[in-house]
């Protein structure tokens, strides 16, 4: 069909829910009879450039499914029974708020916990309706807060601000812009970012620069494409990231590799740092890691020499013992050679403008919300009490702690949850656990787009969520700042967005706001950018010389409040020794903690389970749990994989292709197997979030058949509340299944 | 002067984004494809190679071409290795470049629509 033959050709952005990342790619979409036809990318969008994923380009198959929830659905029969009445927003709305009330009344508003997955956009909406509600209790559902934000904390508390690599992102002309440079050097930190868009970042930036030269250095247990085209490939033994930061760290020093004139200009705790990392020489991280001492070096010199160097980190930093210090250590190598906020370095990351949709730091909620949540009900967020991070940094209620008063009713009860696009019967750690808590809830309210295990297992309410292209929205993580416009009605769905602010308004006899649109113009109030503008142009980059634009604003005075060069910590320095960890007792410099579970620290364990077990692989074609119903995506990867070394499938009698159990000491799941002769040997890299929608809500659709986190413990955390999930490094053994998981979709179907 | 496709597989990361993009311009269904990226492990497993091979459904996006508007597969590959033009032009970007690449260029007559693709449809 040609252009012209559309009615109408609407230019947004596509921001979850639909392909469900962080990412946020320009889009148009093109309309006909009020129907979605197509989503082509915006060729001239700074973020995409042009391009989408498979999930993006599906959206029609996924907006249209059959099995989407387009009206409130109030449960009928018991929890788990697929029963419920069609209700009207009305009748939902009045329901919940006296249900929400009661417990307000019984318990205290902060019994009521609010629950998101991902980075998803549900995530600030829920913040907005937490705070007005009364509570303090917002929180991603993931054990030791372990996505992101070990990362986040860790560089708020040593450097003042967020980090990320800059792959020419804030240029509009992007890689041709002159004020940027093409990184000599591209590292990534155990991540696969062709499968992924991280944390604001677009996955593939990566191989438009190493395609432009950038010289690869990948850190993976597993041989990815990304590996392949490595100029040095470290594979080490997963959960051992510390320890290969840290003998790098040593190489750094001791061979005099680091940008001197910077570490002594803007970095505080050197020679302490310098004494700590004696201990841990490229030798002692060989024998932990794996990794060969002169690979050590050899990447640490091809890092060191570059003019500048970026760093891609992903999750398996968070998940590594003590997470937090791991991200410390790893944001070292750049810290020490002087990439920081530099051209092709690693820029200090601000939302564009200043803007806020959502809030990633307790002092920006407060500016926003912070009228509606006196301060001896902040006090009350859980895990403040015991992590002092949670208390004075992190901007939600500590996860695990926050289940754990939802089975205890310790340090007080937690009786209702607001559970919001996160599927975490499938997500999280323990997820038997996970259900039993919040089935001791009084009251549950899921908003999703399709009945998933979670919903079916826990909801009181069900609310249907909007897709992208069915609402109106604001994005700033990170840049440029977007416009979202609605294009399409479907049924009786309703955004987050919409639902949240109706909802906050309903309990907040003070809410400030009349309309959404009011509080797009208060988050934009501060840009200098309208709404009209904004949405007239769909997205704007900050000009240069403004403060949410790099480059070095330490040597500007940009960074700190009172105005003067430096960063925005205790020191006005980058903190190698870090002065909130010592007035917190904890270690002030980073050092190594071994697996709980690991060959090295449980050998007898190891014996009984002599395979590592890695999981959270990435496909490109789903996002975390979504997507299993959506079949041109679900053809891509039918089944759920695990992959492994054929010498250790011939060990332990498994051929490839064949289904196999994988089990530990605490459960086992079903996994076809999937040889790939470039992975670590005894290493099971493992698919994780898999249910199968086509099994029907009897078995909550196999959510227990091939899931992964049925073996990973979640009572296992860092220290510091924030990392050490250990969802990339327990043990487990693996054998032959008798057969395959039973009336599951096979693939190939139209 | 005939048109056809530079694809530069060497950067080419499997993200199959050019499978859906050529799904949802043509409009098959879930198990047609108008173009397929093939995995590659070789020489041990060491080789890894992810190759998008056009089928005998692409027509390189006609309708679109009529509009001034790339293949939908070159408009929306994440990794940006399809380009598009002509053949002669193609050829002197390949020979300028560094980097595995094929240049394909699709049959006389496209079977534009899965039903023509063969005998099995």
């Amino acid at each position: 069909m040609k252009d012209q033959e559309y009615d109408q050709i609407i230019r947004s952005l596509s921001w979850s829910a639909g392909p469900g990342c962080h990412g946020g790619c320009g889009v148009d979409l093109y309309i006909k009879d009020g129907k979605l036809e197509k989503v082509e990318g915006v060729e001239d969008h700074p973020y995409n450039m042009g391009t989408l994923c498979p999930r993006a380009l599906a959206m029609k198959e996924f907006i249209y499914h059959k099995d989407r929830i387009t009206r409130p659905l109030l449960r009928t029969g018991k929890r788990g029974e697929d029963k419920w009445k069609e209700i009207s927003w009305d009748e939902a709305y009045d329901y919940i708020e006296k249900n929400m009330r009661a417990l307000a009344e019984k318990y205290g508003p902060e019994t009521m916990a609010f629950i998101q997955g991902t980075g998803r956009d549900a995530g600030g909406w829920l913040c907005l309706l937490a705070y007005n509600y009364g509570s303090p209790n917002w929180i991603q559902s993931l054990n030791g807060n372990a996505c992101y934000h070990p990362r986040l904390n860790s560089m708020k508390i040593t450097m003042g601000d967020y980090v990320a690599p800059d792959a020419s992102q804030f240029c509009d002309k992007r890689y041709n812009d002159e004020s940027w440079k093409l990184p000599d050097v591209y590292m990534v930190w155990g991540q696969n970012p062709v499968a992924t868009c991280n944390d604001g970042n677009h996955g593939h930036w990566i191989i438009h620069c190493a395609e432009l030269g950038s010289k690869l250095i990948v850190v993976d247990p597993c041989y990815t494409w990304l590996a392949s085209r490595a100029a040095v490939w470290l594979q080490l033994r997963p959960g051992t990231d510390g320890a290969l930061a840290l003998g790098m760290l040593n190489v750094l020093i001791n061979e005099e590799l680091y940008d001197r004139e910077f570490v002594e200009k803007w970095t505080y705790g050197f020679d302490k740092l310098k004494e700590r990392v004696q201990q841990y020489s490229p030798e002692w991280a060989a024998e932990v890691t794996g990794v060969p001492a002169e690979k050590i070096r050899q990447a640490t010199r091809i890092y060191a020499e570059a003019n500048q160097a970026a760093l891609q980190w992903g999750v398996p930093v968070d998940m590594a013992p003590e997470g937090l210090t791991v991200a410390t250590a790893i944001s070292y190598l750049w810290v020490l050679t002087g990439n920081v906020d530099n051209p092709g370095g690693m820029a200090i990351i601000k939302n564009a403008f200043g803007v806020t949709p959502y809030p990633m730091s307790q002092d920006s909620i407060m500016e926003m919300y912070g009228d509606a949540m006196p301060p001896e009900q902040l006090g009350k967020k859980i895990g403040g009490d015991e992590f002092p991070i949670a208390k004075e940094f992190h901007w939600r209620a500590h996860a695990d702690k926050l289940v754990e008063a939802m089975d205890t009713g310790k340090p007080y009860p937690v009786k209702g949850a607001w559970i919001a696009g996160t599927n975490f019967l499938c997500g999280a750690a323990n997820p038997r656990y996970w259900m039993n808590a919040f089935l001791k809830n009084e009251f549950n309210v899921v908003v999703d787009l399709f009945k998933t295990p979670t919903a079916m297992a826990l909801a009181d309410i069900i609310l249907p969520a909007a897709t992208f292209p069915e609402r109106e929205g604001v994005r700033a993580w990170w840049t440029p700042l977007c416009a979202q416009r609605k294009a399409i009605t479907v049924d009786q769905c309703r955004s987050d967005g919409e639902i949240c602010f109706d909802m906050a308004k309903r309990m907040n006899p003070n809410f400030k706001w009349e309309t959404m649109e009011d509080l797009f113009r208060f988050w934009l109030e501060k840009s200098g950018v309208t709404l009209e503008e904004l949405r007239e142009k769909s997205w704007i980059s900050p000009p240069d010389g403004h403060p949410t634009k790099p480059y070095y604003r330490y040597e500007k005075g940009l960074l700190r409040p009172d105005g003067k060069p430096g960063f925005n910590t205790p020191t006005g320095k980058i903190e190698l020794y870090s002065t909130h960890f010592e007035r917190w007792g904890y270690d002030p410099l980073p050092s190594y903690t071994e697996p709980v579970y690991s060959p090295v620290s449980t050998p007898e364990l190891a014996k009984e389970y002599p395979v590592i077990l890695n999981t959270g692989s990435r496909v490109v074609s789903f996002f975390h749990s979504e997507h299993r119903q959506i079949k041109s995506l679900r053809n891509m990867e039918p089944y759920p994989a695990a992959e492994l070394h054929p010498e250790t499938g011939k060990k332990y009698g498994i051929k490839d292709g064949d289904w196999i159990w994988i089990e530990n000491q605490f459960g086992k799941a079903r996994f076809k197997a999937r040889f790939r002769e470039g992975h670590m040997k005894d290493l099971v890299m493992v698919q994780h979030s898999w249910w199968f929608p086509e099994k029907g809500p009897e078995t909550l659709y196999g959510a227990f058949d091939a899931n992964v986190n049925l073996l990973i413990p979640n009572d296992v955390y860092s220290k510091t509340g924030y990392g050490g999930s250990h969802m990339k490094s327990v043990l487990c053994k693996i054998y032959p299944a008798e057969s395959g998981i039973e009336g599951i979709y096979e693939g190939g179907e139209a | 002067m005939s048109k056809g496709l530079l694809i530069r597989y060497d950067w080419c990361t499997g993200c199959r984004s050019c499978e859906a993009a050529c799904r949802q311009e043509h409009g098959f269904p879930a198990n047609v494809y108008g173009i397929k990226v093939e995995e590659i492990f070789l020489n041990k497993g060491q080789t890894f190679n992810n190759v998008p091979i056009p089928t005998d459904l692409c027509d390189m996006c006609a309708e679109r071409a009529e509009e001034g508007k790339r293949p939908s597969c070159a408009h929306h590959c994440m990794a940006r290795v399809i380009e598009y033009g002509e053949l002669d032009e193609l050829s002197r970007r390949a020979e300028e470049m560094d980097g595995k690449a094929v240049i394909w260029r699709p049959k006389a007559k496209p079977a534009v629509n899965p039903q023509d693709g063969g005998p099995l449809y």
